[in-house]
């Protein structure tokens, strides 16, 4: 009994113990990332009087500006049309990578396995400079095209742009989904299926594509969620020519200064964010189970 | 069943091809950070290294460099300190509530950083410290800590935990456990998640943008706002510039430990 005792208040001595050496990081979380979010639900239902004056009180004044106005609602719309295309285009140009560094023997596998995921550490801000470049309205595409005597395209301060460079930027996302994927694939059952005469196509379409679905989850997960939010590609691409949800969260925030409405946006894109990941969840936990 | 020689060389082609395409944005960058034109021609007309001279005198270059190097080191100092004892007593201590706490201090992956970005903004403008140092290293330890947090708990939860009971059994104090044993053991991964925070803020361009207000500026901020206005070389000289930064603190990580250990984000 006494020892049980003992035993009972060590554990507890070892509990407070844990509790004091998390102490800095909750307060780091809760002062510096929760208030925060908590500060934007309460301004986002405050009064607001010529765009810029904030004034006590509540209501829903913002939200309805956001969902009433067309150009709020299509700016949320084409966040949406934008991260659905950039994901599916990055799924389409990484894939064959992926797959590619899954079955190769070669000794520089490692290497080019860090050479897909490395772009990601390189600033956003350079990689869009990049795609200036080459997109832009005498940059490489159109000079080539203009030497070869071809009609020029205008692949700059425009959609077209936003998505190709995007893509571009979201494929080592999806390349670490798809190779952790690829990485949880029994080896062997591939080989059965060559063993027991499945052709390649074959094998493919009904071993390792079902097999690497989970990490296609994955990988879509993240780009699609990094594309919702992304700001420094859509407004350098876009050249201010392409609305989106995270572009115009910044204009009202820094530029109109109707805070309100950012607020509102920023609420409604987090509970968007929150179905998009209680929906990812339910469709993960199906595959754990198969 | 082979496939044939024909369908070998298509895919090869194809998957070079789309090399090509992630790498893309590099070659321009680098091509054009020797050329003096005054803006994107291609081919370019003249060549030199007047670029690289410029950005040394643009005062906003050099005034954010310094910056976002300070800021660097303290947020990595930071959040080091705080994310080690956190992981620590995730890994090892019987912590109440340890799935919640985790996830917790891991949220800032999931949340938007636009999101977070005008949160932060406007708590900072009520307590009137908008265009700080203090907003800038709260936002960016903020934004790296669940780094740290993600590879020191990988680090511990592979480190053998025999080692740190031998030595507890031979009668060391549990602070002594975890001078002599513990940390030492864990010196690879507080190195990488250093260089990954250092990294993480010197590079970190939305956040620091709602919040620098007008007085203080980072690099990556003057980059961007520069970005805005002009195309010539000296954004491509400052990118050469950046890259390099990055490969030779990857490289010292990688010497270090896996770098993609850590990359992990899920």
């Amino acid at each position: 009994m006494e020892k049980r005792a003992i035993t009972d208040r060590k554990a507890l001595r070892k509990s407070g113990e844990a509790v004091l050496l998390t102490l800095p990081m909750m307060l780091l979380i809760g002062l510096g990332f929760l208030v925060p979010l908590i500060w934007i639900g309460r301004i986002s239902f405050q009064p607001v009087i010529e765009g810029s004056t904030l004034l006590e009180g509540f209501t829903f004044d913002s939200y309805a500006q956001f969902f009433g106005d067309p150009f709020y609602r299509s700016a949320a719309l084409r966040s949406i049309q934008l991260a659905v295309t950039v994901t599916i285009l990055a799924l389409l140009v990484t894939y064959p990578i992926a797959l590619f560094l899954h079955r190769t023997e070669s000794r520089w596998r490692s290497v080019l396995v860090v050479i897909t995921i490395a772009p990601l550490l390189v600033s956003a801000v350079v990689r869009t400079y990049g795609w200036m470049v080459i997109l832009g309205d005498a940059g490489w595409v159109n000079s080539v095209l203009r030497m070869l005597d071809l009609p020029t395209l205008r692949l700059f301060n425009n959609y077209t742009g936003t998505v190709i460079g995007l893509t571009e930027i979201m494929m080592p996302y999806m390349a670490l989904g798809l190779i952790a994927g690829f990485n949880r694939i029994d080896p062997t059952l591939e080989e059965a299926a060559a063993s027991l005469g499945a052709t390649p196509m074959r094998r493919f379409l009904r071993v390792t594509l079902p097999l690497s679905l989970p990490g296609v989850g994955l990988g879509c997960l993240l780009s699609f969620v990094l594309t919702m939010s992304a700001f420094v590609t859509p407004s350098l691409l876009g050249g201010g020519r392409v609305f989106v949800v995270a572009t115009e969260i910044y204009n009202q925030a820094i530029a109109v200064l109707n805070w309100p409405l950012a607020a509102a946006m920023s609420v409604v894109t987090l509970v968007f964010f929150v179905v998009v990941l209680v929906f990812y969840n339910r469709i993960s936990r199906r595959w754990e189970v198969l | 069943m082979r496939p044939s020689p024909l369908a070998v060389w298509l895919n090869r082609i194809l998957i070079t091809l789309l090399f090509i395409f992630l790498l893309a944005p590099v070659f321009p960058v680098i091509m054009m950070s020797f050329t003096n034109d005054p803006y994107i021609m291609f081919p370019p007309q003249t060549w030199g290294v007047e670029a690289y001279w410029n950005i040394l005198q643009n005062r906003a270059f050099v005034a954010g460099a310094q910056n976002s190097l300070i800021i660097g080191v303290i947020v990595t100092v930071l959040a080091l300190a705080v994310g080690i004892p956190a992981a620590y007593a995730i890994a090892r201590l019987p912590l109440p509530g340890r799935d919640t706490l985790l996830a917790l201090f891991t949220s800032p992956l999931i949340v938007p950083n636009i999101v977070f970005a005008l949160g932060l903004l406007l708590v900072l403008v009520y307590f009137g410290l908008l265009g700080s140092y203090f907003g800038l290293i709260v936002a960016h330890t903020v934004l790296v800590v669940p780094f740290v947090i993600r590879i020191l708990l990988t680090a511990l939860n592979t480190m053998p935990a025999e080692v740190e009971a031998a030595a507890s059994t031979l009668g060391a104090t549990p602070v002594r456990v975890f001078m002599r044993i513990t940390l030492p053991l864990l010196r690879p991964a507080i190195l990488a998640a250093a260089g990954l925070s250092f990294l993480l803020s010197f590079d970190e361009v939305t956040v620091s943008l709602f919040i620098v207000g007008t007085s203080v500026n980072t690099l990556p901020v003057a980059l961007f706002r520069y970005t805005q206005s002009h195309t010539d070389a000296q954004i491509a000289a400052l990118s050469v510039v950046l890259i390099l930064i990055t490969i030779v603190i990857v490289l010292a990580v990688e010497r270090t430990v896996g770098l993609m250990k850590g990359l992990g984000r899920h």
